[in-house]
């Protein structure tokens, strides 16, 4: 039974994890506020015509989710960093990849949420029309949201322990983040104006193609890059 | 693993240094070769010439990167410290290539496309390709632990090649209005053979430049090790 000893493992992390954040809000308060700012000023970049903020609305979101999520990756490493926690949370038998998978779903839980405040926000200010194809729209922010926090999550383990974690991060993470950015953007894009081409589909088979990939890229590399 | 001062060190062969002339006067034979034999193209008159620069830059670049990847894996797979100073030399060869291919690629854009920069799938693509060597090289100067630096660049290095066909594809359905990719078979053949020579001279080249900072990696670190020695009382 030791896949389901995994289970556990991976359930108890991410429960400490979301129980940390909920006691002290800090942190995420304050990603949401940045997000939240940076849509903000986006719109003075491109505002106040209706339509050229319409159609920028889906880029405005994600590079804030973007922006703010940095931040939030960081985070997820930074407390048990400071408090020297993570020594210990290796020495404890059992798969390391458990640790990755339950930061991995604390940090989705974090960034499905500020995305969700986000959406509402960008809606509101670039005036966006919720499209009839909203279920589609919703599956295409999961998803393009699993290939952030993946990707987000495994980097942070490693720049968050450099000098220079601030600029590291976004360094190594943007340029990879490319085809989660297009796809996600894209394909919201497309299903908030209605679909007319029909390119929404190739955006998430992209999406869900990336994210399988680097889901399982990410967990059997896990061992190599927290053991250092 | 565990490396000495002694199995680090690597004296500079003469051999190499030979090979180094050798590649150099290969590429001045095969640029003069091809740029003086080839005859002036149709619509674009002088500006082919650009050609055998730009396109060998280009190949050199994805083989760079390929031995990138492929020593990348090995380190992770044997955790042998000289496969990590491999791929870290062939990464430095590999941007310096890539930013040769993609500063080309714009001076040849301006006159043919009318800008310095279009967004398509495959200048794009390189682009990108660019900011991933830039952030693993970064990565590199900012770890200090060598075994820390090796691991994780080891992962950066492996991700980022992965990523190269995802980021092309994702680009490609984007945007794209690049011309269909030349092959010997849609290009004169006067063109040809000052391809193909160039080609291999830029893979001497690279082989060259990969070898000699491998070296310099090599030594650095057995002047490290000594040093550490040294300061354990050990010398």
């Amino acid at each position: 039974m030791a896949w389901r000893e995994d289970l556990r493992r991976v359930r108890v992390i991410a429960w400490k994890d979301i129980t940390t954040e909920r006691r002290s809000k800090a942190g995420f308060n304050s990603v949401v506020a940045l997000a939240v700012t940076i849509l903000v000023l986006f719109g003075f970049a491109l505002g106040p015509e209706a339509q050229a903020l319409r159609d920028a609305a889906a880029g405005a979101m994600w590079l804030a989710a973007l922006f703010a999520g940095v931040l939030a990756f960081n985070r997820s490493f930074q407390v048990e960093l400071e408090s020297g926690a993570i020594e210990p949370l290796l020495l404890y038998p059992g798969s390391r990849w458990t640790i990755l998978a339950g930061k991995l779903l604390a940090n989705a839980l974090f960034v499905g949420l500020m995305l969700a405040i986000v959406v509402i926000v960008g809606v509101t200010l670039f005036q966006v029309a919720i499209p009839k194809a909203w279920p589609s729209l919703l599956g295409l922010f999961a998803l393009g949201a699993v290939g952030l926090v993946v990707l987000g999550t495994f980097y942070a383990a490693m720049s968050s322990r450099t000098r220079a974690r601030e600029v590291l991060l976004p360094l190594l993470l943007f340029p990879m983040l490319v085809p989660v950015l297009l796809a996600a953007i894209s394909g919201s894009k497309a299903l908030l104006t209605g679909d007319l081409m029909h390119e929404a589909g190739a955006w998430i088979r992209l999406l869900i193609a990336y994210d399988i990939i680097f889901v399982a890229a990410t967990l059997l590399a896990f061992e190599h890059v927290i053991e250092a | 693993m565990n490396e000495t001062a002694a199995t680090m060190n690597v004296p500079r062969s003469r051999a190499w240094s030979l090979f180094g002339v050798f590649a150099f006067v290969a590429l001045i034979a095969a640029q003069a070769y091809a740029v003086l034999t080839s005859p002036a193209d149709r619509d674009m008159g002088h500006l082919q010439k650009i050609l055998y620069v730009h396109v060998p830059a280009a190949w050199i670049t994805f083989l760079a990167f390929l031995v990138v990847l492929v020593y990348s894996v090995r380190y992770m797979l044997r955790g042998q410290e000289k496969d990590d100073l491999l791929a870290a030399a062939a990464a430095e060869v590999g941007a310096t290539f890539n930013g040769l291919t993609l500063v080309l690629g714009m001076i040849w854009g301006k006159p043919t496309w009318g800008a310095w920069w279009v967004w398509e799938a495959r200048l794009t693509s390189t682009l990108v390709l660019f900011m991933i060597f830039v952030g693993y090289l970064a990565l590199r100067s900012f770890v200090d632990d060598p075994q820390q630096r090796a691991q994780w660049s080891a992962a950066v290095g492996a991700f980022g090649a992965i990523n190269v066909p995802i980021v092309y594809m994702s680009v490609r359905w984007w945007r794209t209005i690049h011309q269909i990719q030349s092959s010997p078979s849609t290009m004169d053949s006067a063109y040809v053979l000052g391809l193909r020579t160039n080609a291999i001279a830029f893979l001497l080249i690279m082989i060259y430049f990969i070898r000699r900072r491998y070296e310099l990696a090599r030594l650095r670190r057995a002047t490290e090790l000594i040093a550490d020695a040294a300061a354990l009382g050990g010398m």
